[in-house]
Formats: structure tokens, sequence, C-alpha cells
């Protein structure tokens, strides 16, 4: 099962163009921003928590879905078989 | 104006499909829910068509505020799914969209639990065609199991009703809670169809093998009427907030490692459902206004996000993530209209889900459940990487030189365009879905503090997702079966069940083969005593016999002398 994934993973690998670099930094600058605009208003919550720093939605996203995404990659290697694993046959 | 039990209208006018000549009948079948939804718009509010049936009282329409939003909407689902399938010549699918859509618009309507039960397996049996339409083994398998499921519910619902009317003598359609057999059962039956964590596998295994079309159907309206079910029986039952919290949270996973994006969009939808399923929890009006609400904006870009993966399908054959990509030079449109379903999702300022999905997350920290508030906005967070850009950059945008195709057919641009529109304009002028809540409502979505938050949540969540995809981290798509609960149902009891037939094949191999050893025992027991030299075969002398006499005799006279 391992030797027949490995050219198809090769083939969705991410690809490094210059493009999506600048993407990132386009993103990287956006967040910036939107942390910035936290400080020029009066925030109305719900808990205290969400006031205490700037960007406080932005922070818990990003290590959330860090995090999640990380922990997926564990989760493949339990849950994940043979595309063909329950024996029907596949039609595309 | 004579008025007409909702649903009924598509039902009925299904029957007439087939005899219709072919350049007739899509704009035969897209005047139905355009006049059914005319329908609803002159029929009064409460209970109509009222009757007895032996001892029962039927009630099989009831107009109110929340039945009429799922109307409407089921209407506006039916009528775009219509026209997204205006290049199908089946009619079997074309039936079998009508009745399922009818059947999910009636059920929305019963006011007791007979004719729910009866919409019910409505819902269930038309729908399961649209699976099997495929015509694939796959298919075929995969409807089955949903049938079973589907069906089941049902029985439960019926068994539920039964023992809720011996206990109160009414099959009224109304409030219920879990003291009671009768209700649990009840709960179970809408738990099923509203994908409940593990008892959700029948819509990740069944909706992605249904045709392109089909799907879009299945999107709109069996989860939604349960979720209109658990919101009639069951609003402000705490445990459906738990419940809702699991299933915007576990599915995420599965969503992200999975490569059929049908499928993607399937764990996707199970995840919305939790964030209405927690909105009937709560309970509040707010609340309940929620879950109203993010039905309607669900099925909308739901509904577009499966027509534009449908047209995907439809032009390239396949749906997986490891084989597609590139595709914004060849369907432009396509991916637009996709996007805008994403953004849709992802609740982005100004698209629809902005606006419904804020008013479950403020219930629930108004009512101060913090965990399940950090769980929703978690959920919120992930859509990103689940479906908000997993699909759009797998779809269109990885690349993939060797693929190239045309732009999907005009009809499909149609709906998904009218969709789309749909998911703008309400997203940017909420004011007239908020009318029509069940409640009144006083909220404004457009806040400072929800839109920068809402920006910060999915910005960086966004370039979460980028940097994953370029460091390596993000898994990447490969072809393969991620095991899930049905798992259990589709190796473990075959497994089981077969192992079990070996066990008691092998106790009666066992059983029988002791059996017979020792009547072979047997046998040579008597025949080693009758047989030819056995003690007991044997022929003596008469003068032996005299002799034995003799000698009994002596001993005899011995033993009396002494």
């Amino acid at each position: 099962m391992e030797q027949n994934q490995e050219p198809q993973e090769n083939k969705t690998r991410p690809d490094n163009s210059k493009t999506k670099a600048k993407l990132i930094w386009l993103m990287g600058f956006a967040c910036i921003l939107s942390v910035i605009t936290d400080l020029f208003y009066h925030k109305h919550v719900h808990y205290d928590a969400e006031d205490w720093i700037p960007g406080m939605y932005g922070w818990y996203s990003f290590i959330g879905c860090t995090a999640m995404v990380i922990v997926v990659n564990f989760l493949r290697k339990i849950v994940s078989r043979n595309e063909n694993y329950y024996n029907e046959a596949e039609d595309d | 104006m004579i008025e007409f039990p909702p649903g009924l209208i598509l039902i009925l006018g299904a029957l007439f499909v087939p005899i219709l000549p072919s350049y007739f009948r899509n704009a035969y079948m897209l005047a139905l829910p355009i006049l059914g939804f005319w329908g609803l718009l002159i029929l009064p509010e409460g209970i109509l068509f009222s009757f007895n049936f032996f001892d029962y009282t039927l009630a099989p329409v009831r107009v109110d505020k929340l039945s009429l939003l799922f109307g409407y909407i089921f209407h506006i689902a039916a009528a775009v799914s219509i026209i997204f399938a205006f290049h199908v010549k089946d009619p079997v699918q074309q039936m079998a969209g009508l009745i399922y859509a009818g059947a999910a618009i009636g059920g929305a309507f019963s006011g007791d639990l007979i004719t729910l039960f009866v919409y019910w397996e409505g819902t269930a049996i038309a729908s399961v065609f649209l699976i099997w339409s495929s015509k694939t083994e796959r298919s075929y398998r995969a409807g089955m199991r949903y049938l079973i499921i589907q069906v089941g519910s049902g029985v439960l619902l019926l068994a539920g009703a039964i023992l809720q009317f011996k206990k109160t003598g009414s099959l009224e359609f109304t409030k219920m809670d879990l003291s009671d057999l009768g209700p649990i059962l009840i709960f179970i039956a809408f738990g099923i169809k509203a994908a409940f964590p593990l008892l959700h596998n029948w819509l990740q295994d069944a909706y992605p093998e249904a045709t392109v079309t089909g799907t879009v159907f299945l999107s709109a309206f069996t989860t939604k009427l349960a979720v209109y079910a658990l919101a009639r029986g069951f609003a402000g039952t705490e445990i459906l907030i738990w419940i809702g919290a699991v299933m915007t949270a576990f599915p995420i996973f599965y969503a992200i490692i999975e490569n059929n994006l049908r499928r993607v969009l399937c764990y996707s939808l199970n995840i919305q459902l939790g964030f209405m399923i927690v909105g009937v929890g709560i309970g509040t009006e707010l609340a309940l206004n929620g879950t109203a609400a993010h039905a309607v904006s669900h099925i909308l870009y739901k509904a577009l996000l499966f027509m534009s993966m449908g047209a995907v399908l439809y032009q390239v054959g396949t749906i997986k993530a490891s084989e597609l990509g590139g595709l914004f030079k060849s369907m432009p449109y396509t991916a637009g209209l996709c996007i805008i379903g994403c953004a849709s999702i992802s609740a982005f300022p100004l698209f629809i889900g902005f606006i419904s999905k804020s008013l479950i997350i403020t219930a629930v920290a108004e009512q101060g459940y913090w965990v399940v508030w950090l769980v929703l906005l978690f959920a919120s967070a992930g859509v990103i990487q689940y479906s908000a850009m997993k699909i759009p950059y797998f779809t269109f945008f990885q690349k993939n030189p060797e693929l190239k195709t045309n732009e999907a057919p005009t009809n499909m641009l149609i709906a998904m365009g009218i969709v789309a529109f749909l998911c703008i304009a309400i997203g940017v002028y909420p004011k007239p879905l908020y009318t029509l809540l069940p409640y009144q409502l006083d909220y404004s979505p457009y806040t400072t503090t929800h839109i920068v938050t809402q920006i910060q949540l999915l910005l960086f969540s966004a370039l979460a997702f980028f940097l994953l995809i370029r460091t390596g981290i993000y898994p990447a798509m490969i072809r393969a079966t991620n095991l899930d609960f049905d798992w259990i149902y589709r190796h473990l009891l075959p497994v089981l069940i077969a192992g079990f037939r070996k066990l008691v094949t092998l106790i009666d191999r066992l059983i029988r083969d002791a059996f017979l050893s020792s009547l072979s025992q047997l046998l040579e027991l008597i025949f080693k005593h009758h047989g030819p030299g056995g003690l007991l075969a044997r022929t003596g002398l008469t003068g032996l016999m005299a002799l034995w006499v003799v000698i009994l005799l002596a001993l005899f006279l011995l033993i009396y002398f002494i």
C-alpha cells in the first residue's frame, strides 16, 4: 500500500512558486493589519479573554488550525487504508 | 383561491413527468416548485385539512413561521436543483427529485407524527433513486445501506409515535422531552437523519455516490428536515448542545484528509449541521432564529458548492483532489461561483454565512457555554482548512498542467448564478430573511467587532493554510479509503458474522464427530459381544447347561444346610 502511494504524493506536493510566496507575504501583511485594527475600536465582547491581546481571534485561529492539521497527519496514519479497502469496484 | 397541501403539488406533479415530451418537461418541472412557492404565500397560518382517521386526529398541514421558512427555502432549493439538472433526460431521476423535494416540504408542514412519518419515509424512498441512478456497483451498495438506515429511522419514528400516543392520547407533533421511551425513540429517529455523531456515516457514504445532479437535491432536504424536526420537537434539550459541539469538531479531521471532494463537502455538511443542532439545544429565541437562518443559508451555499463540484465532476469525470488542479483557466465561471460558495460557508462579511452563523455563536456565548463557544470558533476557523480553501485550491489552483476541459453547461452556470446571487444579496441585506425567522429578532450582524474579529479568524486561518501547504505539513491528497464509523457495519460486522458462522460450523462439526465416534464405539461394543465369536452370541451344548444346573442346585443345598 505504502509503495503505490509514493508517486501520487509527489504529484500533489505543493509547488513553491514565486506567486505563492508573494501570496503568503500578502496574507501575513493583511493579518498584521487586522491585528492593528483591533487597537482602534471598542470591542463588544462576551468574555473578557476576547479583549486581552489584540488579534485574539486571529491567534486562536492560527494556533487552532495549525494544531488541527498536525493532529490530522497522525489520524491519517490510523484510519487511512487502501482505496479499494471495502472491495467495491472503483468507478472513475 | 383554494389552498393545497404544501409538497403535494410536487409529488403529484412528478407522476406526470414520464408521459410528457422531453422538450416540455424542463419547463413543467420548474413550474411545479414555483407554483408550490406561490401556494405558500396564500396559505393562512394554523392547522389545515385536519381530519379524523379511526380514533386519531390527524393534522396534515400546520402553518406557522418556522414551517413556512423551511417551506420557502425547500421550494427555492428544489427550483435551482431542477435548473441544474436541465440536461438530465432520465425520468427516474426527475421523478425522484420532485417526489423527494415534495416529501421534505410536506414533512416540514406536518402537524402530527403520523403524517410526519409518511413524509419521512417518502424522503428516504424517493431519494435513494438519486443514488442508484449512478448505475454503478458502488452506488447500488451505498444506496442499499442508505435505504436501510433511513427506513430504520422511520420505523423508530413510528414506534415512538405509537408509544407517545398511548401515553398522551395525542399524535400532535409538538415539543417533547426525553423523559419517556416514546420521545427517546423519536429523538433517535431525528438524530439518524440529522447525522448525529456515530449515526452519521450514511451521509458520507451515500451522498458522494449519487449522480452529479442528485447530490445537489440530497444536500438540501433530508438533513435540514431533521434539523427542522429537532427544532420543533426538542428545542432547549441540553444534550443537543454537546452533540452539536462534537459534530462541529470531529468531522473536520476527516474532511481534511479526504480525497473525494464531494465527500469533503459531506463532512463539511455534517459540521454545519452541528452548528444548527447547538442552536436547537440552546433553545433561546435567538438560538432558534440562528438555527433557522443558518439552515437557509446552509442550504444555499452547500447547494452552490455541491453544484460547482458536480460541474467539475461532469466535465472532468473525477472529483478526486489528487487528480484535479488548474481548472480556473478552463472553468473560470465555475471557479468564481465556487469561491462565492466558499466565502459564504466561511462566513466572510457580505456573504450569507456571516449573517446566520453568528446568531448561533452569540446565543451560545450569551448562555455562558464557553467550552462550546470555543469549539464553535475552532470550527469556524477550521472551515478554511477543510473546505473554503481546500476545495478551490485543489480543484482550480494547484498545479496540474495536463488537465484541460471546458466550462460547465449553461444551465448549471445559471443555477449556480442564482444561488450565488442569493448568497450575496442576503449577506449584504439580511433584513428580509430576519423578518421571516420564527421569532422577533433584534440583531445587527455588521458591527465593527463582528467584522474585524471574523476577518481575523479567517485571515489567520488562510495564512496557516498556505504556510502548511508550502511546508508540506498539510496532508497531501492521495487515493485512499479513510475508515470512519461505517467500518463497524461494513467491515467489522461482516467479519464478526463470518467468524461466528465459522465458530458455529466448528462446534457443529465437533458435536457431529463426537456423536459419530461414540456411535461407532457402541457398535463396536455390541459387535464384540453379539458378533461372531462374541460371548453372548455363543451357542453352548445342552450337557453344559445340565452341568450348570446341577452345580447351582448343589450350591443351593450346601447354603441351605449351613
